[in-house]
Order: C-alpha cells, then structure tokens, then sequence
C-alpha cells in the first residue's frame, strides 16, 4: 500500500439535525411532502468565524456520514471511515485548513429519514409510503444542514459516484456558494448499462418473500434479495482487470472442485461475503429508493444550458472532473462528455483520467495521485 | 494560489509570454508540465486553460493549480465555444501533428489570434549533417533518431509562412531565435532566419475580411 501523507482526524461523533417539522414539511421535488427530517453527519477540523472555509463531502450510494477518524471506544483494528485515507490534517482534504463535512443522504438508512424510519403519520416505518426523493432533495437536505451550521461558502464539493451527482447538482444550485466542484468516478446522467443493473438489484429485492411490498420491519428482513443485490452492484464496482488479479479461477479453502453449490471459487465466496455484511448494515428499501433517484438523475440539459462565469471575477466556479481508465459503470467517456458540457457553457474545468485497474470503486482506494490532484487543486483556488 | 515553480522558463517561452497582453484568455495546446501556463497566470494574470495528452503531466499542471484538461488537442479543440480565446498556443506541438491543416482551421474559430512554435529544420546544422553525413540529423532541439521520434513532420520557417497562407491566416509577426543548449537563454535572429535561427515562432490571425479568406471550397 502507498504511503499517503497526514495523521488521523482521531476520535469522532456521529451528529444528528432535524428540521422541516410540522407545519413546515420539506417540499421534494415531485411536490410530496416530508417531515420531519433529520440528517445524521460528521466534521473534521474547524468551521472558521466567516464560515468559509468549508468542504463537503458528499458520499457514494451505500456510504454514510463516517467518511474519517475512529468512533469512541473503537481501536486501531477497526476500519477508520471510509475515505480516512483523504481526510485528516495534512491530507489531501487537510482539516488543518479546512473544515470538512459529510452527511449521510436522503432516502438512506444511517441515520438520515429514509424508508426505514418512522412515520410520524402512523409511527411505523415508513416502507413504500416515503415519497421518492431525487439527488436535488438530497442537495436540498444538506443545504439546509449547512445554513443551519453557519456555512457561507464552499471550498469544495466532492464526491465519487452517485456523490459525485450530488456534486453537479449543488454546481447547479447553488454555483454562488461553491468554489469548486469535484465529481469523481462520476456521470451527468446514467447509461442504459447503469439502469439495467440497478433494476436487477431492486428486482432481486422485490422478488425476495420477506420484502412484503416493503414492510418487513417488523418481521424477516430480504436478506437474500438484499444480498443478491449487493453481490451485483459490487462486481459493477469492478473491473475485470481486478477480478483477474483478486481472484482468477482460484478455489476457496480447497483444492478440487466440489462438483455442487457450496461455491467453490474465490470469486463466489468473496461475494457472499460483501452480500452478507451489507445485508448487516443497510436497509433494502433504502436501495430501491437510492438506486431510483440515481436513475432519475439527468443533469445534461442543465449543465449545457449553465450561463458562462463572469470573465477574470475571482469568484467564479472551477470544476475538477476525474474518472478511472477501468471504471465499466461510469466510464471515462461519460466524464468527458461532462467536460465537453461544460466546456461548451463556458465554464472552467480540469479534467484527468487516472489509469488504474481497480474499477469503479478506485476512488475508495489510497492512491497518492488522486491525494495530490484534490491537495493541489485546492490549493490553486488560492 | 498558482505555483510558478521553476523560476526561469525557457527562452522561446518568454518569447511567447511576452507577446501576450495582460489578462488576456489563453489555451495552450500540448501545455507540458505548465510551465509556460504557470508563468503567464502568474506573471500577466491571464485566464489560462491547458490541454496535455499524458496523464502524469496533466495532473501535475492540475496539482499546480492550473486548468488543465488531459486529452488529445485535435479533438478537445473542438469543444470551445467561437472566440473563446485570446491566444491560442501551439508551442513546439506542431511538428506532432497529424493533421496540421485540420488544426489551424479550427483554431481561428476559437481565439482571436494562434501562437505557433516549431523547430527549425532547415537550420544550419541540420543542412550540413544531411549534406555531409548522409544520416537523418539530430541536434538539440531534434534529438531523436528517426525511428523514435514524437516529430512527425518536418518544418522548416519557410514552408510555415507559405503553409499560413494557405490556411487562410496572416503572420502579423515572425520571431526567428537562436537558443543555447538547454534553451534556457537566446537571442532573435534577424539575418538569414531560415539559416540560422533554431526555432521559428509565429503570431497569425485570420483577418475578418473576406479578401485574405481562402476559397471556401479549401476551407474545413
């Protein structure tokens, strides 16, 4: 593993908002209203007396709030949160200078309202009643987290994959609040590939006896569908590259074929473990309402339409657009048509593909060149 | 903040840089590790963009905090909206192009004025190896051999002025020099250019007047 720079962020806490109470529900943007809603997010660093030294961190389909540093009582052993490697004083998102914020999205299920969380309506989990909320809404929640927190400025928005959707949308929102923005391993809008497998893993769901049209909160959870789910999306994350040199055709614990189902492979083995621990940590409803507003999101239209900053103002928006030479989900040429969208609205922009054959999920993984492109580009905003 | 970190940027780069104006909007195509790039954002403030092919050196200019898009020019060019720019610079790119006409036609589209650098070929030494070595010649600004090099094409100062004309542009200045080994310093030729000069740099435009246009049916 490469060395990277930085120390940890240490010790953190899991914070919780809730807002939009009665009578003053949140609005989504297919006009269903919500409420009340809470957002469950971290920081590392401090905000400073401007409040303009922010970033936000805005994380991927399954991910969470804990994007840095150790919960109390956690020791060394335990994994860190899942971009600890990027976070931290001295690293690529140095909480030296920057006050560094993730929060966990709309619609998921660690912490933030999602389907599994109670409707006040009824006081049971809310299943299929919660209405279908988009990457705007999530946009929308984390606005108002931040207004509430004192943030006038954005540094930076930054996310990979479905985070990186999040991105372009506060670009199209809010371009007055953000300095700069940085999608990774992302896209404008999702390929027919993209929506064929997110539908294979909602139907793997549905199609589990314990999903219940959605209400199985109090009973058996879909856990198989659940896990046949995750098993898809993660092979997507992939690369055909990295399953090579993970696995190959090597067996699991044994040395001849067992000639049946108990799953002799690496392969097979490795993905029933990743389906098993999600099924652990994530609620199924929260697939199907994320993986939907993934599909849904379209920011092509607007993105070209996006009138050009005022020429030589300091203020205006730079984007930094990153994709991965082995990303099969979002491949690279969906991150240059982005750079071509935006090229074309005028805007300035940075693009680079870094080679790497660990798919998709790359910018999970330490790399000291994703670190110094982030480092480096911040810094440039001077 | 832009890093200009190597102080003292090559001499035709300063040749270039200080042809530009203040605040102007530049592209430079094939930026490098952007030096030149660095150095006109630092120095004359303007709003520069770079487009570089190799990754590593792509992500370096980004990490100096420059806007640089890694990709290949003939087709990134073509993305940018009529009169983008101010300059746009093809410093010492030219003889890697594959299509040379392709290009310059579409660049007037897009900045007011180009910048085109390129090693002389018809310098002296160059004539002399050939004349009286018989072997492809190799000099500091051409040091590969003829089976690895990046250099496609050959130019020499007096095929470039007859080839901006044909592609409809104007040379509203032609900078002749002559730099030391390593480039770091020079002087301007202004004697026998096409003799004597190691590099020939060029200030075109296309005029909007009808009369210096080509024939739309050369046109691309």
């Amino acid at each position: 593993m490469p060395t990277l720079p930085g120390e940890s962020v240490g010790t953190v806490e899991k914070q919780y908002h809730t807002f939009a109470r009665p009578p003053q529900p949140l609005v989504l943007e297919s006009g269903a209203r919500l409420g009340p809603v809470t957002v469950a997010y971290e920081t590392y660093g401090r905000l400073n007396a401007a409040g303009d030294n922010a970033i936000l961190v805005a994380h991927a389909f399954s991910g969470d709030s804990h994007a840095a540093g150790r919960y109390p009582g956690e020791t060394e052993a335990e994994k860190p949160g899942w971009w600890d490697f990027m976070i931290g004083p001295g690293k690529g998102l140095d909480t030296n200078r920057y006050w560094v914020i993730c929060a966990n999205i709309l619609g998921s299920c660690m912490g933030t309202t999602g389907p599994g969380s109670a409707n006040p309506a009824t006081g049971r989990p809310y299943g299929l009643e919660f209405p279908m909320m988009t990457i705007g809404d999530m946009v929308n929640t984390q606005k108002m987290l931040l207004d509430h927190l004192g943030v006038s400025r954005l540094q930076a928005v930054v996310g990979g994959s479905v985070g990186g959707m999040q991105v372009l949308e506060w670009s199209l929102r809010y371009p007055e609040m953000v300095r700069a923005a940085i999608p990774i391993a992302s896209t404008m809008r999702h390929s027919a590939l993209a929506i064929a497998f997110n539908e294979i893993a909602r139907q793997a769901i549905m199609a589990d006896p314990n999903w219940r049209q959605g209400n199985y909160y109090d009973g058996d959870k879909p856990a198989m569908g659940l896990a046949v789910a995750r098993m898809v999306g993660h092979v997507t994350y992939l690369s055909d590259q990295a399953m090579r040199r993970k696995f190959g055709r090597r067996l699991q614990n044994k040395e001849k074929f067992s000639f049946g189902f108990a799953g002799d492979f690496q392969v097979e083995s490795y993905l029933r473990h990743q389906g098993s621990k999600f099924v652990q940590r994530f609620d199924a409803n929260s697939v199907l309402y994320i993986t939907k507003a993934a599909d849904y999101f379209d920011a092509v239209d607007r993105l070209g339409g996006m009138s050009p900053p005022p020429s030589g103002s300091q203020a205006r928006m730079k984007y930094l657009v990153v994709s991965y030479s082995s990303d099969w989900l979002y491949p690279t040429y969906q991150a240059k048509e982005l750079v071509q969208t935006l090229k074309r609205s005028g805007q300035d922009v940075s693009f680079c593909e870094i080679e790497a054959d660990c798919g998709h999920d790359a910018f999970l993984i330490p790399d000291p060149r994703l670190t110094n492109l982030l480092r480096g580009f911040l810094d440039g905003l001077g | 903040m832009v890093s200009a970190e190597h102080a003292p940027i090559r001499f035709d780069l300063r040749i270039i840089a200080g042809s530009i104006e203040p605040g102007s909007r530049v592209l430079d195509l094939g930026c490098g590790s952007g030096d030149l790039l660095a150095w006109l954002v630092v120095h004359k403030g303007v709003v520069g963009t770079g487009i570089e092919l190799d990754k590593n050196k792509a992500a370096h200019c980004i990490a100096r905090g420059l806007s640089v898009l890694q990709g290949d020019l003939n087709s990134e060019v073509d993305d940018y909206p009529d009169g983008s720019f101010d300059y746009v610079i093809l410093s010492q790119t030219l003889q890697q192009v594959f299509a040379p006409a392709r290009l310059l036609q579409g660049l007037s589209r897009i900045g007011r004025r180009v910048i085109v650098s390129f090693p002389n070929f018809s310098h002296y030494s160059i004539r002399l190896q050939l004349l009286l070595g018989g072997a492809a010649p190799k000099n500091d600004q051409l040091p590969y051999s003829w089976f690895d090099t990046p250099n496609i094409r050959v130019i020499t100062l007096k095929d470039f002025r007859h080839f901006a004309r044909d592609v409809g542009y104007t040379i509203v200045r032609e900078i002749a020099i002559a730099t030391d080994r390593g480039g770091t310093e020079g002087r301007i030729i202004s004697r026998l250019p096409n003799l004597l000069a190691t590099y020939g740099i060029y200030i075109i435009e296309k005029s909007a007047s009808p009369a210096t246009m080509p024939p739309a049916a050369t046109r691309g």
